[in-house]
């Protein structure tokens, strides 16, 4: 599996100094979180080649080596894809236009353009000029123009800022599906957990300038040890797959290890794999299987790690088989509970809000 | 209304000096333009200004200063016989140089305005596209600046034709040479022949009129344009 190295260090004068020195996979989707002014998109322009970084450093895509020391490929040489967050398409040109321009640039052809322009829906946009396309159809437009320079690596720079949710639906459908049907990888800087759990494999977690911690969405996600668990919108991400649909009550049954949970229907197959995300705040906790509950999701689990401090709420890790849930409690109704690593306890599930599945959604 | 042998040759010469002008200013002033539009600091707000210094600065200030820089005994003067063979001072090579330091801002002002205004983000996406430096140029900041360049060379060639302190300092009144429209007027009226002043004075309105015109009327056709 081919990975991108990345060692920059970068300080343009002011206060601010990035510095980042990991690898990540070069493939899939790798999210690049944390709160603005926290250094995501000038990582995205060094890497692109926009920015240029101290003379100390390496960027390296599988064997392709970006930067090296003082030897710093230009922007125009490294075949980065780059949507901005505003899009920047070229006003004096068509939709059209903005893709040939691509394309003619090109030293590979891994994209025919039709093919493109119908995945991004945009075929009937072709001859309309970027001003007269609303918010939506431009970023369509921008991922479009990236992927026509057939580059090696997409980065994407909070894509769906200016979009409305409606709008940033369809966008991450077609990522999703972009990333699932072509090989190419993607950096995509976000501060919405939520945009983030949609479309990531991988999480790098960003504060200041250095990377707080990086690793699978999955187990990032499940985990007490970093930022993610003391945010507001603070979720567990697990993964199932679809065991049964029952029409009758329009509902979907997904095996998650060895438990079933039910949710709203989805139309997949019977098997396919599918990701649930499970706000930490809409899980509470019972002793014993509470006879009769209006809530659907109750599932066994263990209690894994208390994460209580002085606070008045406590936090939860609760092991499902190998995964894991979270739970946010009252401090005083965890001490009521006398709650304790590796009690056997049983979590209510409020809400399970179904990921990835909008891709082939209208 | 027919124009006399001399009144053809000076206006000959007063379109080949705007027009050599011109192509020179453009290739001179559109690099100092862009590094204008792009630098800060305390040297570009020198250039800027000795630049700008032909705008307010009465012309036979400048063609006097140009005048003894051209004089056979300067090192100027000197080089310039060495190299060509000719003299420097009351020729046309004189003529365009002092045209185009006395048009300059005429052509720079615009395009620094206009190159300043092109969207850093516009060449970002270029340049990750595959374009480089002088590709990004001609691909996005011209056709974006194209009304500018227009108005600049414009601007470039109708100074250069209504300019005559300069040239009357540095030229002197040469026919064929150095003797351009606006010197050839000054002579008419010298020696009172006021109907072939009319014509010339005439023909100077309508041309500039007509230039004008048509620079206001190429207005606002593109609106993408950064410059209309």
């Amino acid at each position: 599996m081919s990975s991108l190295a990345l060692r920059i260090d970068y300080a343009p004068g002011n206060d601010f100094r990035l510095r980042v020195d990991c690898e990540l996979p070069a493939d899939g989707v790798t999210a690049i979180y944390g709160a603005s002014g926290s250094g995501k998109s000038t990582l995205l322009d060094c890497i692109a080649g926009l920015r240029r970084p101290a003379d100390n450093g390496l960027i390296r895509l599988g064997e392709e080596t970006w930067s090296k020391g003082a030897e710093q490929l230009p922007a125009w040489q490294r075949g980065a894809g780059y949507v901005f967050n505003e899009g920047h398409l070229f006003p004096h040109l068509s939709v059209l236009g903005n893709l040939r321009y691509a394309q003619k640039r090109s030293r590979r052809a891994a994209f025919d353009l039709d093919a493109v322009a119908t995945w991004l829906e945009i075929s009937d946009l072709l001859a309309r000029r970027p001003q007269t396309l609303s918010a939506g159809q431009r970023q369509r437009v921008a991922i479009a123009r990236a992927l026509m320079s057939s580059p090696r690596l997409l980065l994407l720079d909070e894509p769906f800022a200016n979009l409305d949710a409606l709008a940033t639906r369809h966008c991450l459908g077609l990522l999703q599906r972009l990333s699932r049907e072509t090989d190419l990888p993607m950096l995509f800087v976000s501060h919405d957990i939520e945009e983030v759990s949609e479309l990531a494999d991988y999480l790098v977690l960003l504060d200041s300038g250095r990377v707080d911690t990086h690793g699978p969405l999955l187990e990032l996600c499940g985990r007490l040890d970093n930022r993610l668990a003391r945010e507001e919108k603070a979720a567990a991400i697990v993964q199932g797959t679809i065991a049964r649909h029952d029409g009758e009550y329009g509902l979907t049954e997904l095996a998650v290890e060895d438990e079933l949970m039910v949710v709203p229907s989805i139309a997949q197959d019977i098997g396919s794999t599918q990701r649930l995300r499970i706000p930490a705040r809409d899980v509470s906790i019972c002793l014993q299987r509470p006879g009769d509950s209006s809530i659907l999701n109750i599932i066994p689990v263990q209690i894994a790690q208390i994460d209580g401090g002085t606070d008045a709420r406590v936090m939860l890790r609760l092991a499902l088989g190998s995964q894991h849930l979270l739970a946010r409690l009252t401090r005083r109704s965890a001490d009521a509970l006398r709650l304790k690593v590796g009690d056997r306890v049983f979590a209510q599930v409020k809400t399970a809000a179904l990921l990835s599945t909008r891709a082939d959604g209208p | 209304m027919s124009l006399n042998d001399a009144e053809l040759e000076a206006i000959y010469l007063t379109i080949a000096l705007a027009s050599t002008t011109t192509v020179i200013l453009l290739l001179v002033g559109t690099p100092l333009a862009w590094w204008l539009a792009h630098r800060r600091g305390s040297l570009p707000a020198v250039i800027e200004a000795v630049v700008a210094l032909p705008l307010i600065l009465p012309p036979t200030v400048l063609g006097f200063y140009l005048l003894l820089l051209f004089a056979p005994d300067t090192a100027l003067g000197r080089g310039w016989e060495a190299l060509t063979g000719t003299r420097l001072a009351f020729s046309f090579s004189a003529l365009v140089i002092g045209s185009v330091l006395y048009s300059l801002p005429f052509v720079v002002q615009p395009l620094q305005s206009a190159f300043a205004r092109v969207p850093a983000g516009l060449m970002q996406a270029a340049a990750t596209l595959g374009a480089g430096p002088l590709d990004q140029f001609r691909s996005v900041v011209l056709p974006l600046c194209g009304r500018s360049f227009l108005v600049a060379a414009s601007l470039g060639f109708a100074h250069t034709v209504g300019e005559f302190g300069v040239v009357l300092m540095i030229g002197g009144n040469i026919p064929g040479e150095t003797q351009v429209l606006s010197i050839a007027l000054y002579d008419y009226v010298e020696s009172l022949q006021f109907d072939q002043a009319h014509r010339m004075a005439g023909a100077l309105v309508l041309f500039s009129l007509l230039l004008l015109f048509f620079l206001y009327r190429s207005d606002g056709r593109h609106n993408w344009r950064i410059d209309s």
